[in-house]
């Protein structure tokens, strides 16, 4: 009888210690990603059309709108470039504050079928930057998204890109401020900014 | 100067109307045939449009021809676990009594190998390959690269 408490006390004893091994494992853990999350700088280093290296830094002070995509993409990424275009219309004398970013996930081809022609066709006000596959993929890796080339005969030159289709607001202190999700209407992005302009 | 305004107003109106056109083959009523503008003929022009199966049967979409592009192809755009992606579409379902959109941010046709760039304001002739009904020929129009589709009274979408 003695022994059968001994062993309840032990196996309570046990239990305890793995639950407060657990609870001293996850919760400093999931605190730090959460706190992660919230305070994450994305950067890049990225040649615009001109060959000129840009910058996180030069654009401190204004909101970006940064979407990921490729100028060989007939559905998805005209889409997004025409709400960002239609917010930058919207926005009228506050344009100034919000700077949309359009960096290639293609860069290559993309230099090669030209940037700047493409970006204007949508709106003046945005900045199209294709880097080196090594930058693109540091940018990408720092705003924590996923692109990925994909061998496909029924796309032009035998390929074509998977990628995050959000759009993503850093704030004019460099901090990621919130995703919107692909096809987010221009009219909930436009009140978002104007809430924080 | 009332005729005038009538005919100005006809001339202005006339290209919004032309995005109308609707053509049937068997059960299948296909309008609201769109495009994009492209820039340049280097990248792949987009076709959007809807098609209804009034009939019993299930047919499908399985292929489409235009001479405006040498290779026009199916597509669908998938965003899965937050990534998007194309996959070629062998065929578009059209099942009996029910409509499908091939519309921005789904079902497309990609058209790759553009003879020429794709403007505003153009039209070009695209052949729909349905498995069951067979071919029929319309009239796309080109609508601006910020259009979100036609502007048609009837559009209903």
């Amino acid at each position: 009888m003695r022994l059968r408490s001994l062993q309840i006390i032990l196996w309570v004893a046990a239990t305890a210690a793995v639950v407060a091994f657990a609870a001293a494992r996850w919760w400093p853990a999931t605190e730090d990603s959460a706190a992660a999350a919230s305070a994450f700088t994305p950067t890049f280093a990225l040649a615009d059309s001109e060959g000129r290296i840009r910058t996180t830094d030069e654009f401190r002070g204004k909101f970006l709108l940064v979407f990921f995509g490729f100028t060989s993409c007939p559905d998805v990424c005209p889409t997004t470039l025409s709400e960002v275009a239609q917010v930058m219309d919207d926005l009228g004398s506050e344009a100034g504050s919000v700077q949309p970013i359009f960096i290639s996930i293609d860069p290559e081809r993309d230099r090669r079928l030209g940037l700047t022609d493409y970006t204007k066709a949508f709106h003046p006000a945005i900045l199209g930057l294709a880097g080196s596959e090594a930058e693109t993929q540091v940018a990408a890796a720092s705003f924590k998204i996923f692109y990925e080339r994909e061998a496909d005969t029924t796309s032009p030159d035998g390929y074509t890109m998977a990628h995050s289709p959000g759009l993503y607001l850093i704030g004019p202190d460099g901090a990621w401020l919130r995703q919107f999700t692909y096809g987010t209407p221009a009219a909930e992005i436009l009140s978002d900014l104007q809430s924080r302009l | 100067m009332k005729h005038f305004l009538l005919a100005a107003s006809l001339i202005v109106s006339a290209p919004a109307a032309m995005a109308c056109e609707t053509v049937t083959i068997g059960d299948l009523t296909v309008e609201h045939a769109w495009s994009k503008a492209t820039i340049g003929a280097g990248r792949p022009g987009v076709f959007y449009v809807g098609i209804t199966n009034a009939g019993s049967a299930d047919d499908a979409l399985i292929g489409i021809a235009t001479p405006a592009a040498g290779m026009p192809m199916l597509h669908e755009t998938v965003v899965q676990d937050g990534i998007a992606s194309m996959p070629h579409a062998m065929s578009i379902p059209v099942p009996a009594g029910q409509s499908v959109q091939l519309s921005p941010g789904g079902y497309h046709g990609m058209l790759m190998g553009l003879t020429t760039a794709l403007k505003e304001g153009d039209s070009f002739p695209v052949t729909l390959i349905f498995e069951k009904a067979g071919e029929v020929t319309m009239n796309v129009d080109v609508l601006s690269l910020r259009a979100e589709g036609p502007d048609c009274a009837d559009a209903g979408q």
